[in-house]
């Protein structure tokens, strides 16, 4: 380093933070790591790996009833945080270290103004006017690039966006320039577009005031474009740090290899599938939420003139950001909600017309989002499984044979079938889904964000088993998701969509490689590192 | 705004109506006759046929029905069975009394409940929580008019702070009508204040587990401020509905309460009807509490409007 | 130690927070009594409620007389060995008459949980599943609930005629549309819940889609709400009985003992206060347990009163 070292902000040192009642094993053992003036530190992680929780233990902000720090020091400035004074704590916070939170849409008061949430922290904490306080506000609202910002001073929260609700929380975070930020998650919840804005803001703001940047995420995408030095960790215990490059080309601990290896890059992967027959083909459809009034039109156009084919043995994959109608669509072909128009051709005969939906529901089936959401609770994996089967007339004993095959199929022992959907984890749970939908055999599966929110690790590995269902049944799987990269693992097709149309489709390569269109250029710009081979620990290779 | 306030007020008309049928369909279709109750067990056959013919009985149901509906519409309750007063007239002689006991009910019920409730939900799991809980818990365990009758017994009749039963009009001097008031309010406001307050707890820590209470905890607010500031109006609107539900509910108390209490309110007007089968009355006044009813959720629902910006008509 | 700052009350936990409750969902019926019953005042509550039904099923066996037999010579006695809490105004022993009316009370709470469950959950799932449904029988409900529910009864036990039957349905009424609309909106949440709609994707039909899918879902609520409407009937009751528009006046209820002993009040407050103390007693034991029940079950019903 040329640069004088700059002084250290933040000093975590051997912190363990324990339940109450204590555990059998604190959830977050011996955490050490220092911040400097200006730098950003990434903490990464997957879900329940502490990460949050150790944020949360520097703000004060621990449930006080449920998890308390049984060791070690965080220092402020040299101040130990753990020592002080509720009054203290108070002092400190907005003033010398701020937080900004992953729910942008929850985290602001739903009935108070933006302008008046912010001013709060000014009357908190100085003695100005009302009118130098205002003034203060205006300009900071300036600050993180807001637009109008008389108006957005006066607007309440669900009157914003979720990236204008973010800027408003960031500038509450900032406005007393505080030597440490905080930051749990701030651009999960945000679309890709808005997310590289909100990374480009902090990244600004704390360049202007030389701010320390704690940045917990677990997303690697993110890391990699923001982060200084990375902190790695894993079940509460710290794995590994190092600077950026140092643990993307050049990770020591094998768990830091496999988060890293896990990481989807944007390389499209598979090569269209030959003119095979067609499975599904949806023609001009159209889908209006809400009926056309006699004088006013209050109706909302989800999806409008959707063409699209999936082929025999193809993963179609449909992208676009939230509010694009992707899962409208989705629901549409699944005729879980009724499309306004067009045509949905499946195997040959149109299903839009159809009354009666059970025929047709056994050629297609469908994976939700949440694993947690989609298996009845009070029912075990076998009656979940076998459920389908027997409304079409299985024999139990054919039907329980069938199951058990099929949870081999994702991996899962067949004993597991008298077991209860809460006794899984989140990626196990989704495995149960997937067999559920494939025990069926239909022609077509609709995966809606099937893997959106499963960690990365597990997300690798429920995408390989997409692959290799595929590969053994032949079948054809309609695949929505927001996530570029996931898109580029799979698929042998790809839609865009924006605003209920599509804006583009045809082969992976050619889209992902070599857009036509402005707005897929600029999806693909703002993924997260686009130039990262996160399998290979390189940079990708522009020769492909 | 101003269309959703007309929409409003229009959409209570079937539900009134619907109370009108429900009211008219029970008291018609219960076993017994109106004329032979009317009549006495002596009258005779023709005196009870003259009966039913004088009072539209024996027109088909439908039909008697239609009749009742239009008078209503035009203002004509009718009169009433026994008395042969005009209902509307003695509904308005006892409608005073009924509002000054309900209104200084809500008053105190509203007064005592909220802050009670704040405090539990800030001292959530400690001994003051508990303290409220529990008495919350008994507050609405208790019959209202064992409340009264215990009431009386100490402040009336032992300690003779006030009179033990009555009603005096506000005309007869504001001390006279207020002191025989206040035992009949209290003993009254204790379920109110009871499920109030409970309310206003389970709300005020439901909203404590909000994001955005985080977010103000982050700013460096004392508990205080963030209760007062975020919390409470947050919880403002499932408060101001339990209000709302509870002046609604108030009139069934008020029943016991004027009895206990000899208040000539409306309460013991249908009571005495009930007991006399004075059917024109009893129609008249349920008739009227359900209206009531039905316009306090009215009012209740364009409150929220004002309470969460998020609500737009 | 750790000074942890200001909040009293928890921060809900992250999202990545390990689970700190890991109860199953289905924890079986023997659990959750064990679950009730772990603390003091539920325990208290239970000992109060089981000894109030042990006295109703035992009333006979209890040193009672006959609690209808009228003595005018022995009127509103005090206590002594031959009446233990004395007799009231019909020289009746108001001992045996506590004792009996407390299956008066066990019954109206009962038969009237049993009354406006079974149609309350039945307009709750044909409104909740079915939309033209909903716009018929919800206008019905919303009229019936506008109504205050203690006039109805009255109206309807004084024009019916005072039997125990017409008691339990007036009561039981107003409770049917609170119940329909609570099955309703339970039905209608779940209903988007991705495994309802994995359910009709693998062509589950209607019937066995609430059977299996939707109805386990009001359990729960019911089985708290059941026991607030218990409390409530017991205490309609005694308040129908008390303004006279109860059980026939000759069946020992502790409602109608203190109608009775209105007249008498000043002079005798007892023969009020004991069957008011037992109406209390129930009615309090009863929804210490629905509290504690709702907070096991399922505390995001606490709003729900």
């Amino acid at each position: 380093m040329t640069t004088p070292p700059s002084q250290v902000v933040l000093s975590v040192e051997d912190v363990t933070i324990d339940t109450r009642p204590a555990g059998r094993k604190p959830i977050v053992r011996n955490i050490s790591f220092d911040v400097r003036e200006g730098e950003t530190l990434c903490i990464v992680g997957e879900s329940g790996s502490g990460k949050s929780v150790t944020s949360m233990a520097v703000m004060g902000l621990l449930p006080k009833d449920a998890l308390q720090v049984t060791g070690g020091r965080i220092l402020l400035d040299g101040e130990d945080v753990l020592q002080a004074t509720p009054a203290r704590i108070r002092e400190l916070r907005a003033q010398k270290v701020a937080m900004v939170f992953q729910e942008p849409m929850t985290a602001l008061n739903p009935v108070k103004t933006a302008g008046a949430q912010i001013d709060e922290v000014l009357r908190l904490h100085t003695n100005l006017s009302a009118a130098e306080r205002r003034q203060k506000v205006l300009h900071m609202l300036e600050r993180v690039h807001l637009p109008d910002v008389e108006r957005i001073y006066k607007s309440y929260p669900h009157q914003l966006s979720g990236g204008q609700r973010q800027r408003i929380v960031i500038a509450m975070a900032l406005i007393l320039r505080p030597r440490l930020l905080l930051a749990d998650e701030p651009t999960t919840a945000l679309d890709v577009t808005t997310q590289k804005q909100i990374l480009r803001l902090i990244k600004e703001l704390q360049e202007e005031e030389k701010t320390a940047v704690v940045f917990v995420t677990h997303d690697f995408g993110v890391v990699s474009e923001i982060a200084d030095r990375i902190v790695v960790m894993n079940r509460g215990d710290l794995v590994e740090t190092g600077t950026c490059a140092e643990i993307l080309s050049n990770p020591r601990q094998d768990y830091t290899r496999m988060l890293v290896a896990s990481v989807p890059s944007l390389i499209p992967r598979c090569v269209p599938v030959p003119a095979n027959p067609k499975v599904l083909e949806v023609v001009a459809l159209e889908k209006r939420y809400g009926k056309k009034g006699l004088y006013r039109d209050r109706s909302v156009l989800a999806a409008q003139n959707i063409s699209f084919t999936v082929r025999k043995g193809e993963i179609t994959g449909i992208i676009g950001e939230s509010g694009s109608g992707k899962s409208t669509v989705a629901r549409c072909v699944m005729r879980l909600t009724d499309p306004s128009g067009g045509a949905i051709v499946l195997n040959g005969h149109d299903i839009v017309p159809l009354r009666n939906l059970r025929p047709m529901r056994q050629h297609v089936q469908y994976i939700f989002q949440d694993p947690y959401r989609s298996l009845n609770p009070r029912r075990t994996i076998g009656q979940s499984l076998m459920e389908g089967l027997l409304n079409y007339g299985l024999r139990e004993t054919e039907a329980a044979r069938k199951a058990a095959a099929t949870l081999e199929l994702v991996n899962l022992p067949a004993e597991v079938m008298n077991r209860y959907p809460h006794q899984f984890s989140g990626g196990q749970r989704q495995r149960i889904a997937i067999a559920r939908a494939v025990v069926m055999e239909p022609d077509l599966l609709i995966a809606d964000e099937a893997v959106s929110a499963l960690d990365v690790t597990v997300q690798a590995q429920v995408l390989q088993l997409f692959e290799e269902i595929r590969a053994r049944t032949g079948i054809s799987i309609l695949f929505i998701t927001h996530d570029l990269r996931v898109a580029a693992q799979i698929c042998n097709t790809i839609v865009v969509m924006q605003d209920g149309r599509i804006v583009e489709q045809g082969a992976a390569r050619d889209v992902l490689a070599a857009p036509v269109q402005a707005y897929t250029r600029s999806l693909i710009d703002a993924a997260p590192a686009p130039d990262w081979d996160f399998q290979n620990f390189r940079p990708v290779s522009r020769a492909l | 705004m101003l269309g959703f306030v007309v929409k409003r007020v229009l959409s209570a008309v079937p539900v009134l109506f619907m109370v009108a049928i429900i009211v008219f369909m029970v008291l018609r279709l219960s076993p017994g006759d109106p004329a032979v109750m009317i009549g006495g067990p002596n009258a005779t056959p023709d005196q009870l046929a003259a009966l039913r013919e004088s009072m539209g009985l024996n027109k088909p149901l439908l039909e008697q029905l239609f009749i009742w509906l239009g008078a209503i519409a035009q203002g004509d309750f009718g009169v009433s069975l026994v008395s042969g007063k005009p209902v509307a007239a003695l509904v308005m002689d006892r409608f005073g009394p009924t509002l000054a006991l309900s209104l200084s009910t809500v008053v105190l019920a509203v007064a005592v409940a909220i802050p009670l409730g704040v405090i539990a939900a800030w001292q959530q799991g400690k001994w003051l929580d508990r303290l409220v809980m529990t008495g919350s818990v008994l507050g609405f365990s208790v019959p209202v008019f064992i409340i009264g009758y215990v009431l009386i017994l100490i402040f009336a009749r032992t300690l003779g702070w006030f009179p033990v039963q009555g009603y005096k009009p506000l005309s007869a001097g504001f001390h006279d009508f207020a002191i025989r008031l206040v035992l009949p309010s209290v003993t009254l406001s204790f379920p109110y204040i009871a499920l109030i307050a409970r309310i206003v707890r389970t709300n005020v820590i439901e909203v404590m587990n909000e994001d955005y209470i985080r977010t103000a905890r982050a700013k460096g607010m004392t508990e205080g401020g963030v209760l007062m500031h975020h919390a409470l109006g947050n919880a403002a609107v499932p408060i101001v509905t339990i209000i709302g539900v509870s002046i609604a509910m108030l009139i069934g108390g008020v029943v016991v309460t004027e009895s206990v209490f000899n208040i000539p309110g409306l309460g013991r007007l249908v009571l005495e009807a009930v007991l006399a089968r004075d059917y024109t009355v009893i129609q008249t006044v349920i008739l009227l509490f359900s209206t009531i009813y039905v316009f306090i959720n009215l009012g209740v629902d364009l409150l929220y409007g004002l309470l969460d910006p998020r609500i737009r008509y | 130690m750790t000074q942890t700052p200001a909040p009293d009350t928890p921060i809900p936990p992250a999202r990545d927070l390990p689970e700190m409750d890991s109860a199953a969902p289905d924890g079986g019926f023997g659990a959750l009594v064990r679950g009730v019953l772990s603390s003091w005042p539920s325990r208290i509550s239970a000992l109060v409620l089981g000894a109030i039904i042990l006295m109703a099923v035992l009333a006979p066996f209890l040193g009672t007389t006959d609690p209808v037999a009228i003595n005018p010579a022995l009127r509103l006695q005090g206590s002594g060995p031959e009446h233990w809490l004395g007799t009231d105004s019909f020289g009746r022993d108001v001992y045996s008459r506590i004792v009996y009316g407390a299956r008066i009370s066990l019954a109206v709470g009962a038969g009237t949980v049993l009354v406006s469950l079974l149609f309350g959950v039945f307009f709750g799932v044909i409104t909740g599943y079915f939309k033209w449904a909903d716009i018929i029988v919800m206008r019905f409900m919303d009229g019936l609930m506008a109504i205050p529910g203690i006039l109805l009864a009255i109206a309807l036990v004084a024009i019916s005629g005072a039997t125990l039957t017409t008691v339990l349905i007036a009561i039981s009424v107003p409770e049917i549309p609170r119940i329909a609309r609570m099955v309703r909106s339970v039905i209608l949440g779940v209903k988007n819940e991705p495994y309802v709609e994995a359910a009709s994707v693998l062509g589950t039909g209607v019937w066995k889609m609430v059977w299996r899918h939707m109805l386990p879902n009001t359990v729960a609520p019911l089985l708290v709400q059941g026991t607030y409407i218990f409390a409530s009937a017991i205490m309609t009751e005694s308040i129908l009985s008390f303004l006279g528009a109860g059980i026939p006046p000759e069946t020992p209820s502790w409602g109608n003992m203190m109608a009775d002993g209105r007249t008498f009040f000043l002079l005798k407050p007892e023969l009020i206060l004991y069957p008011g103390a037992m109406v209390s007693l129930t009615v309090l034991s009863v929804n210490m347990l629905g509290d504690v029940l709702r907070d096991r079950l399922d505390p995001r019903m606490a709003k729900r009163l």
